[in-house]
């Protein structure tokens, strides 16, 4: 124990009544750095098991995730083309134009909701902190 | 025999509770219209009467109300900065309906709102209007810089755009068959690891020694699915936020 902080230990060799205050001040502040010595050893711990613990979850929810991003890219390109062959009347090459680049918006939805390529509007530049 | 009477698929089935029919437009009040209002009804009424006492030290049900409150502001305040509080009745009303059709949905004999798509999709396409409407009347058409990264080649920018483009329309479409697939999904096991109780149970006494499996499969689905209400509601209204940052700050 941290005797130093203990209410011996502050070098006074008399209780006055004027120096209770201090004493209380001083004890309440030991009580407290061992709190948060103990609640520091307890946490690490606490983490790491909720994290192994959710790990699977959160996976599961990570490949929905991404698998529905690659979808929507995918389906959004393909009736875009479509739509655009049944207005024009270029049918095939609309959806096919359509469904390559539905592809590669597809492959961008997962890179970006992965983090790996920058977010909408932002290309190479470093985001701005503050938002 | 069993096997026509545990059908997977039938409580998703639109029931017509009051026909309505105004020209030519079928606008029938439906069971799915009825969950709807009872979601509005419950939500609404749960943050009313637990808001009402007003206490300055919280109880047990305000403190609920004032958690998710905060909840979404932070939630907001973190994606789209202190400019997108504005915005915060219309994530909270979002996430609040999502949620409570969400916990509502696992009742038994409950329709589920939020499995079906056009439900989850009309939420989606009104987060997604509101982004672009509210991107163009505060940038004009620098909200067009959204699809215009920074650094790209010019005779590659015609093709980003255009993929930059269809990634951006795709984005209701994932929100919402995220939302919609989850749901759809988790009710559709639930009720087939039930209905195998009832199969099992009707095969005699092995029978019913063996449904004890699939019943506490169905147990543990439940809990899973209370996981899954919160964080699709959860998931939904965090990404509105980041949405709603892109209507705020384009071209950042």
């Amino acid at each position: 124990m941290a005797d130093k902080n203990g209410p011996d230990g502050t070098g006074e060799t008399g209780r006055g009544k004027q120096h209770e205050a201090d004493i209380r001040d001083d004890d309440l502040e030991r009580r407290r750095r061992d709190l948060e010595a103990s609640l520091a050893t307890r946490r690490p711990d606490r983490l790491e098991g909720k994290d192994a613990k959710a790990s699977s979850v959160a996976g599961y929810g990570q490949a929905l995730k991404l698998s529905s991003e690659f979808i929507a890219g995918i389906v959004v390109g393909v009736g875009l083309g479509w739509f655009l062959d049944r207005m024009a009347g270029t049918s095939p090459w609309g959806l096919i134009v359509g469904l390559l680049l539905g592809f590669g918006a597809g492959v961008l939805n997962v890179l970006r909701s992965a983090g790996v390529v920058a977010e909408f509007g932002q290309g190479d530049k470093t985001r701005d902190p503050k938002d | 025999m069993a096997a026509d009477k545990v059908d997977p698929i039938h409580q998703f089935h639109i029931v017509k509770l009051i026909p309505i029919n105004i020209g030519g437009y079928d606008l029938s009040f439906t069971n799915s219209a009825l969950f709807m209002v009872a979601t509005v009804a419950v939500a609404s009424a749960f943050l009313y009467l637990t808001t009402s006492s007003r206490s300055l030290v919280p109880g047990r049900l305000q403190s609920v109300s004032e958690m998710a409150y905060e909840f979404v502001s932070n939630m907001l305040r973190d994606a789209a900065g202190t400019q997108g509080l504005k915005f915060f009745p219309f994530v909270f009303s979002l996430f609040m309906f999502v949620l409570v059709a969400n916990l509502l949905g696992l009742f038994p004999y409950f329709f589920t709102v939020t499995s079906h798509i056009i439900v989850t999709f009309g939420l989606a396409a009104l987060v997604i209007g509101t982004v672009v409407v509210y991107g163009f009347m505060k940038h004009g058409l620098g909200f067009l810089k959204l699809f215009v990264p920074h650094g790209v080649p010019v005779f590659l920018l015609p093709l980003v755009v255009l993929i930059e483009v269809i990634s951006f329309v795709s984005r209701p479409v994932s929100l919402s068959v995220r939302l919609f697939a989850n749901m759809l999904a988790g009710h559709i096991t639930l009720k087939v690891f039930s209905g195998f109780v009832v199969s099992l149970s009707a095969l005699g006494a092995v029978g019913v020694a063996g449904s004890v499996l699939p019943l506490a499969m169905a147990v543990a689905l439940t809990a899973l699915e209370l996981l899954v209400a919160f964080l699709q509601a959860y998931v939904f209204a965090v990404l509105t936020c980041m949405y709603l940052n892109d209507a705020l700050h384009p071209g950042h």
